[in-house]
C-alpha cells in the first residue's frame, strides 16, 4: 500500500499533470490542423508567449500567477490571430507543407521576440516550497498538480460545450468535416479560423503558464514540448481535438512512470530521457496505425 | 426582370476555357434545366453562376444586381443557394446539424425553416439525431437540398441531384423539388436524366461543347427530335 | 604583411568555407525538398551524427569519452556520410508512405533525441563540454595557406556535388522525382515506385548533410550541442534554401551564400551596439532571419534563382 502510494504521489500524479499540460497543447495542434491542414510548428513558441506574458504580470503587478493565468490565455489567443492574419493567411490555398516552412519562421521570430523583451535567464514564477496537500491514507498531491488538473478539466468541458453546443463551434467541426462544403453553405470561413486561432492559442498560453509552474521558465519551455505535443496530436489521432486530450494525458503518465525504477534501483527509463518516451509511442503510432486510436483524418 | 441572368459567361480551370459564352435565365418561380453531354459544361456553369470559377467575360446579374465575381458567402446572403453533386452533406455531424450549418447567416429564423424542411422530407426529422454520412444515398440528398433551404434562398442550384440513385428515389427527389418550387422558389438543375428532368421543368438549356446550343420550353425541347436522338437517348 | 589585410584576409576565407559547408547542406536540403518534396525538419540530428561521428573517429584518443581513434580525417568522410543514412533510412521507411506533415514532425523528433543522446551520454561525446580536438586536414601548412587548402577543399567538395546534383536534375531519376513531387497520383499510376523514389531522395539528402556536419566539425576543430542548435543549422538551411530558389541546385548555394553574408555581416554591425545590446544581437538576427523567412514565402515563393521550367521538345 505504501509502495502504491508512494508510486502515485511521486509518478502518476505528476504525471497527470504534465498529460494536462500536453493536452491543452496538442487540442490547439490538432484543432488547427482540422481547420487548416497544417502542422503548426510554433505552437510550442505561442506557449512560451503565454508564459511569459503571465511572468509579467507576476513581476510588475505582484499577481498570483493563477490570476494572470485569465489575461495571459487571452494575450495568447490574440497574438495567434495576429500572428495568423500577419503570416499565414496568405498560403490559404497554398499546400499545407508551405504553410509548415511559413510557422519556422514565426518560431524563430517569436522565440527571439521573447529573447530580446525577457531575456534569456530562468525564471520563476514564485519561490520557496510548499508542502503537499494529504489527499487520502498515504496518498498526497502537490497544490500546483491539483490547481492544473482542475483547470484543465474546466478548460475541457468548457471547450466540449463550445464545439458540440454552440453555433462557432458547430461550424469549426463543419469546417474540419468539409472546408469546401463549409464555405457553400454560407459559413464565414475567415471568422471559423479566426476562432480556431483564439482558441488554439489560448489554449497553449494556458499550456506554456503551466509548464512554467510545473517546473521553470525559460524561452524554449515550449519548444522542448513540441515533441511530445506532437505525439499526443498523432496518439489521439491528428485533428481529433477529443483524440489530442487522451494522447496528452496518456504521453504524460507515461514519460513520468516511465522515470519509476521498475527494474532494480534505477530508474527505467532517466529522467533526461523523458522526451525518448514520446518520441517512442510516436514511432510506434506511425508504424502501426498513423491515423491514432481515434481515426484522425491525415494520411 | 428575371430572378437569374447570366449572359456570355467565359471560363473555366486553369489556363483552360471550358464555357466559350453561355447564357443562362431563370425566372422566378420557374424549373429550368441544363443539359447536355458530358464535358459540355453544365456543372462549370453552375459552378460559375454560384462564384466558384472565375469568368474571363460575361455578366451574372440575380433579381438586377449584378453578381459577378461574388463569392459564394455573399451569393447566399444574396438569396442564392447551391447543392453540389457530391459531398454534399457533413458526413460527421448529424442531420439536424447539418441544418443548422445552412441556417449559419441567418440564424434567428432557424427553427421555423427547419420546421418547413422537416414538413417537406418527414424522413429527416425520424434521422435528425442520426450522423449524415450514415444515411442512404437519397436520404443524403434531401438533407443537401435541406441545408441550401435553411437560408430561404429565391433561387436554388442542384448539380445533378439524382446522380446514382434508383429510379425509385430519383422519383421521390424531382417529386420534392418540384414542391419546392410551388412553395415559391426558383429551380435550377443540371442533369444526366434528361427526359425526367424536362418532364418537371419550365424550360431547358441543351449545351454542346461549353456553348448554348438549344434553348426552349420543356414541351419544345421534348418534341425535337434532333434533341431526342442526341441527348435523351432516342 | 600587413596586419589588418592579412586580418581581412583571413576573414574573406573563413567566409568563404562557411559558405561552402552551409553550401552542402543545402544541396542536400535541395535533394529533399527541391527534387522530392520532403519535409525535413531535423536538419540539425543528421548534421550532428555526421559532426560526431568525424570528431569521434579523427580525434586522438581520450579517456573521457569513445574514441579517439585517431584517423585520417577523408577516412571519416564515407563514415560520416553512412551513419546519417544509416539513421534516415528508418525514419524514411516509416513515414515517406504517409502525409508530409508525419515527416515533418518524425523528423523534428529523430533530431531532439539524436542531440538529447549527445549531450547525455558522456561517454561517448563528452556531453555539453564535447569534442575539442578534432583535426582539420591541411592545419600543417600553417596560416593563412592551411585556411586556404581547406577553403579549396570544402569548395571542390561542394562543386563535386553541385555536379552530380545538376546530373541528377535532368536524369530519369531526377524526372521521375520530380513527377512524383508534383502529382504523386499520376506518376503511381504510371507505375513509379513513390515510396523507394522518395526513401532514396531522403536517404541521400541526410548522407549530404551528415557529410556538411563533418566538415563542420573539422572547420571548427570542435563540436559540441551548442554547435548543432536547430537555429544555425535546421531553421538557416531552410531559409538559405527558399530565398535561394528550391528545386534549382544553382539557387541552393546562392541562398547559402546570401544568408550567411547577411548572417554574418549583421553581426559584424551589431558588435558596435551599445555593450548592453551585444548580448542580445544574435536574437535580433533570429528575428531577422524569421521576417525575411515569411516575407520570401509570401513574396518571391520561388526564390532568387526559380526551379527552371522543363524544356519543351516541340515537333
Amino acid at each position: 500500500m505504501e509502495a502504491l502510494a508512494d508510486f502515485c504521489n511521486l509518478y502518476f500524479f505528476p504525471g497527470i499533470a504534465v498529460g494536462c499540460i500536453y493536452a491543452l497543447g496538442a487540442v490547439g495542434i490538432s484543432l488547427i490542423f482540422a481547420i487548416l491542414r497544417f502542422a503548426h510548428f510554433a505552437h510550442g513558441d505561442v506557449m512560451t508567449l503565454g508564459a511569459y506574458l503571465a511572468y509579467s504580470l507576476v513581476a510588475t503587478l505582484g499577481w498570483s500567477v493563477y490570476v494572470a493565468l485569465a489575461l495571459a490565455v487571452l494575450g495568447g489567443a490574440l497574438a495567434s490571430v495576429l500572428i495568423d492574419q500577419m503570416a499565414y493567411k496568405p498560403f490559404r490555398r497554398s499546400p499545407g507543407i508551405i504553410v509548415v516552412i511559413a510557422s519556422f519562421g514565426v518560431m524563430l521570430v517569436v522565440r527571439s521576440l521573447i529573447q530580446l523583451f525577457w531575456g534569456v535567464d530562468v525564471l520563476n514564477y514564485e519561490t520557496g516550497i510548499r508542502m503537499p496537500v494529504p489527499l487520502i491514507g498515504d496518498f498526497r498531491m502537490a497544490q500546483k498538480h491539483i490547481i492544473i488538473i482542475v483547470v484543465s478539466i474546466v478548460i475541457a468541458a468548457s471547450l466540449h460545450w463550445f464545439l458540440s453546443r454552440s453555433r462557432m463551434g458547430k461550424a469549426m467541426r463543419a469546417m474540419s468535416d468539409d472546408a469546401d462544403l463549409a464555405r457553400i453553405s454560407g459559413i464565414d470561413t475567415e471568422r471559423v479560423v479566426r476562432w480556431t486561432w483564439l482558441i488554439g492559442g489560448g489554449l497553449a498560453a494556458a499550456a506554456g503558464v503551466f509548464a512554467g509552474i510545473n517546473s521553470k521558465l525559460h524561452p524554449s519551455v515550449g519548444w522542448d514540448l513540441l515533441l511530445p505535443l506532437f505525439a499526443a496530436a498523432i496518439l489521439g489521432g491528428i485533428g481529433k481535438p477529443y483524440g489530442a486530450i487522451v494522447g496528452g494525458l496518456a504521453i504524460g503518465v507515461a514519460q513520468e512512470v516511465a522515470t519509476y525504477p521498475w527494474i532494480g534501483d534505477l530508474p527505467l527509463v532517466p529522467p533526461a530521457y523523458k522526451n525518448a518516451v514520446a518520441f517512442f509511442v510516436m514511432v510506434c503510432m506511425l508504424i502501426w496505425r498513423p491515423t491514432g486510436i481515434f481515426r484522425g483524418r491525415v494520411l | 426582370m428575371a430572378l437569374l441572368e447570366a449572359t456570355g459567361m467565359v471560363g473555366g480551370y486553369g489556363g483552360m476555357d471550358i464555357l466559350n459564352g453561355v447564357d443562362i435565365a431563370v425566372e422566378a418561380r420557374e424549373i429550368v434545366v441544363i443539359i447536355g453531354a458530358n464535358g459540355a459544361g453544365k456543372s462549370t456553369a453552375m459552378k460559375a453562376l454560384f462564384g466558384l470559377i472565375n469568368l474571363r467575360a460575361g455578366k451574372v446579374t440575380l433579381n438586377g444586381a449584378d453578381i459577378t465575381g461574388a463569392v459564394p458567402n455573399a451569393l447566399v446572403a444574396h438569396g442564392m443557394g447551391y447543392v453540389p453533386q457530391e459531398r454534399n452533406v457533413f458526413r460527421t455531424m448529424t442531420v439536424r446539424e447539418n441544418l443548422e450549418m445552412g441556417a449559419f447567416l441567418k440564424p434567428g429564423t432557424q427553427a421555423r425553416v427547419m420546421e418547413q424542411v422537416f414538413a417537406l422530407f418527414p424522413v429527416l426529422k425520424e434521422k435528425a439525431a442520426q450522423p449524415a454520412g450514415e444515411l442512404s444515398g437519397g436520404q443524403r440528398q434531401m438533407v443537401a437540398v435541406g441545408r441550401a433551404l435553411m437560408t430561404e434562398p429565391k433561387l436554388l442550384m442542384l448539380d445533378e441531384p439524382t446522380a446514382g440513385l434508383s429510379p425509385l428515389v430519383m422519383e421521390q427527389i424531382f417529386d420534392r423539388i418540384v414542391a419546392v418550387n410551388k412553395a415559391g422558389i426558383g429551380i435550377l438543375l443540371v442533369e444526366q436524366n434528361a427526359r425526367q428532368a424536362l418532364a418537371i421543368a419550365h424550360r431547358g438549356y441543351v449545351l454542346a461543347t461549353g456553348r448554348n446550343r438549344f434553348t426552349g420550353t420543356a414541351e419544345a425541347l421534348l418534341a425535337n427530335p434532333e434533341i431526342g436522338q442526341s441527348f435523351l437517348g432516342g | 604583411m600587413d596586419m589588418q589585410l592579412f586580418g581581412l584576409i583571413m576573414y574573406a576565407i573563413s567566409l568563404a568555407t562557411m559558405f561552402g559547408i552551409y553550401g552542402v547542406l543545402c544541396l542536400g536540403l535541395n535533394l529533399q525538398w527541391g527534387f522530392a518534396g520532403l519535409f525535413n525538419a531535423g536538419i540539425a540530428g543528421f548534421f550532428a551524427v555526421g559532426a560526431y561521428a568525424t570528431a569521434i573517429l579523427t580525434s586522438p584518443e581520450s579517456p573521457n569519452y569513445l574514441g579517439g581513434f585517431g584517423w585520417p580525417p577523408l577516412l571519416a568522410l564515407p563514415i560520416a556520410m553512412l551513419l546519417s543514412g544509416l539513421i534516415a533510412w528508418p525514419v524514411g521507411r516509416i513515414c515517406l508512405g504517409l502525409k508530409g506533415d508525419y515527416l515533418a514532425m518524425a523528423t523534428i523528433g529523430i533530431s531532439e533525441i539524436i542531440r538529447l543522446i549527445l549531450k547525455n551520454e558522456d561517454w561517448l561525446a563528452n556531453g555539453t563540454m564535447g569534442i575539442s580536438t578534432v583535426p582539420r586536414p591541411f592545419e600543417s601548412l600553417g596560416q593563412p595557406w592551411g585556411n586556404v587548402a581547406f577553403l579549396g577543399f570544402v569548395l571542390l567538395v561542394m562543386a563535386i556535388l553541385y555536379l552530380a546534383a545538376e546530373r541528377a536534375w535532368i536524369s530519369p531519376w531526377g524526372r521521375a522525382m520530380r513527377a512524383i513531387r508534383d502529382n504523386e497520383l499520376a506518376a503511381a499510376a504510371i507505375g513509379k515506385d513513390v515510396v523507394r523514389f522518395r526513401l532514396e531522395a531522403f536517404v541521400i539528402g541526410s548522407m549530404v548533410m551528415g557529410l556538411g556536419g563533418a566538415l563542420s566539425a573539422m572547420y571548427f576543430k570542435f563540436i559540441g550541442s551548442s554547435a548543432t542548435e536547430p537555429l544555425l543549422t535546421t531553421f538557416l538551411v531552410w531559409v538559405m534554401l527558399i530565398i535561394g530558389g528550391s528545386g534549382n541546385n544553382r539557387g541552393a548555394m546562392v541562398g547559402a551564400g546570401l544568408v550567411w553574408l547577411i548572417w554574418s555581416g549583421t553581426e559584424l554591425l551589431t558588435n558596435r551596439l551599445p555593450a548592453e545590446w551585444i548580448t542580445r544581437s544574435s536574437y535580433m538576427r533570429a528575428l531577422l532571419i524569421g521576417i525575411l523567412l515569411i516575407v520570401v514565402l509570401q513574396r518571391f515563393a520561388k526564390g532568387v534563382l526559380p526551379e527552371k521550367p522543363p524544356r519543351r521538345i516541340d515537333g
